[in-house]
Parts: C-alpha cells; structure tokens; sequence
C-alpha cells in the first residue's frame, strides 16, 4: 500500500442537516489519473474542499502521503503538497503571470519581512520553465491576467498547481468555461502532467473528457461514492446509469 | 513587422501593441492643463504661466510659481501617497483628514515654547506638567504615534470584523475630528518651539549640504517627493507592494494563495495613518498653529489626487507615479486660477469636473483596452 498518495476513509460532510458528503472511501495511487463525475449536487466539490482544507470534515479520516492529515485551511493543504486549480481559477487579474505564479511565496532578493526586496530575474526564469515543461502558450509574460483569454488564464492557473505540486493536483471543472481550442490545449497539459507521473484528481461533466484523461472514474451520487470503475472495463452508458442512479455498484449497494 | 520577442511556447507577441502606461495620460492631461494656463494667460492677461517675465531674474521657467505649485499640494499629497497603497490594496480611508486634525492639535501640544514675549506661554496645554520646550523629536513621535494608533485601529477593524472600509474609516474620522475638537476645547494651540517650526520652514537643504545649498520653506516638497519615491520602491519591488495589488484585484486569490491577508490589511491602514500624521506635522509646523478643523475634506482631496492620477477605485490598478502626477494637476489649477486672478470659487467646480473627467476617460481607455486586445 505505499504507493497510495491519498486515502479517505468514511469522508463525511454535514451542513446542519445536510449530508453533502457521506462516508467516501477514496484512493488514489502514485501517478494515477482519477476523474470523479457525478450530478450537481452529487457531493463532489464538497469532497474536494474536505481534501484541500477550504472545509473542516464532520467525520472521517484522510491520509495523505502515509500520514493522517488535519488541515486547518487551504494554505496547510499547500505546504503539504495539494495543489487545486479551483472553479473560480484564484488568480489576481491585474497581476502578470509570473506574480501569480509565484503569489505568496514570492521568490525574494533581499529579505526585509514583508518589505522584502523581490527577485523578478529568477520568478521570470522560473516561470518560464514551467510553462515550457507544461507546454503552455502565453504570448507575453508580462501582461496582465485580465488580458488574456479563459484558455491562457486556466492554462496560467494550471501551470501555477503544476509547478509547486508537488505531489497531488486537483482541478475542479478545469474546462467548463472554455472554447474548443482553449480546452484541447488544458487538456494537453494534463497529458504532460500524466507523462510526468503526477497525480491528479479532475471534476468534470465531461464524458469524452473523462475517457480521454482519466484511468479510473469515480462516480458520486447523493453524497455517496456509488461506483468506482475502471476505465477499461466500463462505457459512458454505464457511467451515466451511476450518475442517474439508475445502477448501483455491487460494493456499494447500501448507498443506494 | 513586428516579430515574437518572448512569446512562450511559438505564441507571436507584437511589443508595438502594448499599451502605453497610464501614467503617460495623465501626464500628458497635466501637460495639456499647463498649456490651456499659458495660452490663456498670455490672451488675458499677457503674462506667462510657465516661463519667467521678470527682467531682474535670469532663469528659464518662473521658479517661484513652480515650487509654489508643488508646494500647496505637498501636505494633501502625503497623505495622497498612503491613500494610494490603501485603494490599490482594495480599500478607501475617509479618516486622513480628521486623522491630520486631531495629530496636530496633539502634537502641537507637545511642542510649545514656554515663554512667549517674556511671558509665560497662555496657549500652554501642559503647563503643570512641564512640558514645554521639549526637543523636536518628542512631539515627532507623538504625532506619528497618533497616526500609527488611528490606522491601527482602522486596520483591525476591517480586517478582523470585516466591516467595509468605507464605514470603518467613516466612523474614524467623525471620531478623530471630536477628540481634535476636544483636545483644548476647540481653542487652536500655538506658539511651537523653533526646531518644530523647522519642520517645514527651515533650510534642510542647507542642512544637509553644510551650507553649500540653501533653500529655506521647501522642507514640505523635499518630505513629500522623498516619501514618494520611498513608497514608488516600495509598490514596485517589494513584496508588499505585490501583495497590496494582489489583494485589490482577487482577495479571496490572494488568501488562497498564501497571502497573509489580514496582517497586510493592517500594515496598509497603518502606514496610511501615519503618512497622514506626518502631513500634520508638516502642516502644522508651516502654519505655526493647530486647529481642531485643520485637514477638513482632505481626505477627499487626497483621493481625488489618486482617482485622477489613474488608481482605480475597485483596486488592483494605480501607481504613485500617478498619484504625484494628479496631485500636481491639483496644484496647477489652483495656482492657474489664482495666476488668471479669477475667483477660487470657479477652482472648485472645475476640480470636480476634472475628478469626473478623469474616471470617465479611465473607463473608455479600459474598455477600449478590453475590446482590442
């Protein structure tokens, strides 16, 4: 079992008296690709946010890297090395790329607490590897976010969790707002990410996505993890039947 | 043909469409403003604005009046300096004004003299206690003890009750304007020792060169483009300038992302106060006196200086470049209807239309940004 990254054991999230997320057992293996799909509502952001610390568990374990985690927000998800490009991208639109990249743990020529002197040289350098080794497109670096198209934006977030992560990257709907195009090209990236072996857990609506991307589908439905499906051994008819709750899969025929 | 310079990854980036700073605008708006000054001048009146007409002197530009300029707009353009990095970092401080008014009648009373014509002082707050003739530096850092308390203050609260801006400074500012008023029941404090009249009236040119330069009154302009090229620096190669604009464009981005958000708050609102409680100092001490209305609508004057120098309102975009700029506007137009002999009165109404031309035209020159790209 040391190759398991991520494990969570009877995940549960109550709002007062919502059960958003009930009992999730969860794994996630070194350099695997897990796409969870499920309806509006089915429970997955809230899994998402337990994970990455935005939320505090009602009940449950995570065991992250080998460890049993507790963390108290997203930054100590962070430090740990969970990387999430969120829904809403988090990114400062008046700041160019490399401010953004680097954004709260900016790369510092003179220290002076929190009047340090920053290194542009190096955060510029260093940004443009990473963008080279996640094969991202950006005209100019030193434009700001506001400028560039929702492609070159997520791309810039995308880049952003890939360069510090470390060791696990969610992203949250990463292509829901985007063009064509713009979608191929995140889409790339996560190959790249997928070529280099890092992990990584994707939310998505979309079917040929989910094939294309992932090598195992997890599928949420009321709060519950009601199937967990090879990508092999599987079709978008069943994954769809999970969704709707027209099937339920063997091993987890009480959450029906 | 404009060719790739450093697109990343084959992308083509034509540097000739980049667009112009916009800094550059409102310089060249100040421009245009002096030039209106000088055509009109020399039809009215036929006097110059800008060069000098006097036969006995023998320089260029007419030096008096441009340091004049500069100098009328140096008290309201310290504090313009630290509302900059609090409306950059997304916030508004309506309390500077009020902030300046109670820091002056404090500090003020920490530096008066004891014997005034041979008498003692009547003004004196503390004569019981024996606080007169204290040496400069003790109402120095009284004044900038009051500004630090004020912005701290102010800083908590929004950071920590998360209240708005508008309604924490507002409340500072009603408060600070009854303890300034309080103080020595609403009389003015006077008669400060010579070393705190130095402050702005002395030669520290003179001072500072051994006596090689002089140039005594400026001390105002020297503080106020000192602070400003400090805090260029500051917002421009620090980490905290990068995180006031980090803050002002995505706050929810910037906590995600590590930015200790609260304690920048507070830094924010603290330096703003205490870039107020300087402008009080220097106020004071050029006036000789303290009143409990000193500094009323300042606040507002401070942040149409950096409205029109270009800081946007919803944060995230401004430099102090511009805010200098702006507020050298100001002083060119106070000074332009004052030159046209022309009633104060029309320099109100004109300020007003410039604070609402300056926006209107940021907002086209964004949207037009926005629509080619």
């Amino acid at each position: 079992m040391s190759d398991v990254i991520l494990r969570t054991e009877g995940l549960t999230k109550h709002y007062g008296g919502v059960h958003a997320l009930q009992d999730a057992n969860f794994e996630l293996r070194m350099g695997e690709h897990v796409a969870i799909m499920g309806d509006n509502g089915a429970g997955k952001s809230t899994f998402v946010r337990q994970i990455t610390g935005v939320e505090q568990r009602t009940g449950g374990k995570i065991i992250f890297n080998g460890q049993e985690v507790h963390f108290k927000g997203p930054l100590d998800a962070r430090e740990a090395g969970i990387e999430t490009v969120f829904q809403n991208l988090a990114l400062a639109d008046d700041l160019d790329v490399p401010s953004n990249l680097f954004l709260g743990r900016e790369k510092v020529w003179l220290n002076l607490g929190p009047f340090s002197i920053l290194d542009f040289k190096g955060m510029r350098a260093a940004t443009e590897k990473a963008l080279l080794r996640t094969a991202v497109k950006i005209p100019n670096l030193s434009n700001s976010i506001r400028k560039m198209s929702g492609g070159q934006r997520q791309c810039v977030a995308i880049a952003r969790t890939a360069t510090f992560a470390s060791k696990l990257i969610i992203m949250d709907e990463p292509t829901a707002a985007l063009g064509v195009q713009e979608t191929a090209q995140v889409e790339n990236i996560i190959r790249t990410l997928k070529a280099n072996g890092e992990p990584l857990i994707i939310i998505s609506h979309n079917m040929r996505q989910v094939f294309d991307l992932a090598d195992r589908i997890v599928v949420f439905r009321r709060g519950r993890i009601v199937a967990n499906l090879n990508k092999h051994e599987t079709s978008g008819q069943d994954v769809v039947a999970y969704i709707t709750g027209a099937k339920t899969g063997t091993e987890y025929a009480d959450a029906a | 043909m404009a060719q790739t310079t450093h697109g990343i990854g084959g992308l083509a980036y034509d540097a000739s469409k980049r667009a112009r700073p916009p800094e550059l605008n409102v310089f060249v708006a100040l421009l245009l403003i002096v030039a209106v000054f000088e055509i009109l001048g020399r039809l009215i009146i036929g006097d110059s604005f800008l060069f000098n007409t006097r036969p006995n002197v023998d320089t260029l530009f007419n030096v008096p009046r441009l340091t004049i300029i500069i100098l009328q707009v140096s008290t309201v353009g310290i504090i313009a300096i630290g509302v900059t990095q609090v409306i950059i970092s997304g916030g508004i401080d309506l309390s500077s004004g009020s902030v300046v008014g109670a820091t002056a009648m404090i500090a003020m009373s920490f530096a008066q003299v004891a014997i005034v014509n041979g008498n003692p002082n009547p003004k004196a707050i503390f004569p019981e206690q024996g606080w007169l003739d204290l040496p400069v530096i003790i109402p120095i850092l009284v004044g900038i003890g009051c500004g630090l308390i004020a912005g701290l203050i102010n800083g908590l609260l929004i950071a920590y009750t998360r209240i708005p801006p508008f309604i924490a400074t507002l409340g500072m500012m009603v408060s600070a304007r009854g303890l300034s008023r309080w103080w020595s029941n609403g009389n003015p404090v006077s008669f400060p020792t010579e070393s705190f009249a130095g402050i702005s009236n002395g030669d520290f040119l003179g001072w500072l060169s051994f006596g090689l330069f002089s140039w005594k009154g400026v001390n105002p302009v020297l503080i106020f483009i000192s602070l400003a090229v400090l805090f260029h620096l500051v917002l421009t190669y620090t980490k905290y300038g990068k995180h006031c604009f980090a803050i002002g464009s995505n706050e929810e981005a910037a906590r995600i992302s590590g930015v200790k958000v609260e304690h920048h708050k507070v830094l924010v609102y603290v330096i703003a106060g205490i870039m107020a409680s300087v402008a009080a100092l220097v106020l004071s001490s050029k006036n000789l006196t303290a009143q409990a209305g000193m500094g009323i609508t300042y606040e507002l004057d401070a942040i149409a200086m950096t409205v029109i120098g270009g800081v946007s309102l919803s944060g995230g975009r401004g430099s102090i470049i511009g805010t200098v700029i702006g507020a050298l506007i100001f002083g060119v137009i106070i000074s332009g209807f004052t030159f046209l002999k022309l009633d104060a009165y029309y320099q109100e109404m004109v300020k007003g239309v410039i604070i609402v031309g300056a926006v209107i035209l940021d907002q086209w020159r964004q949207r037009r940004q926005a629509i080619g790209g």
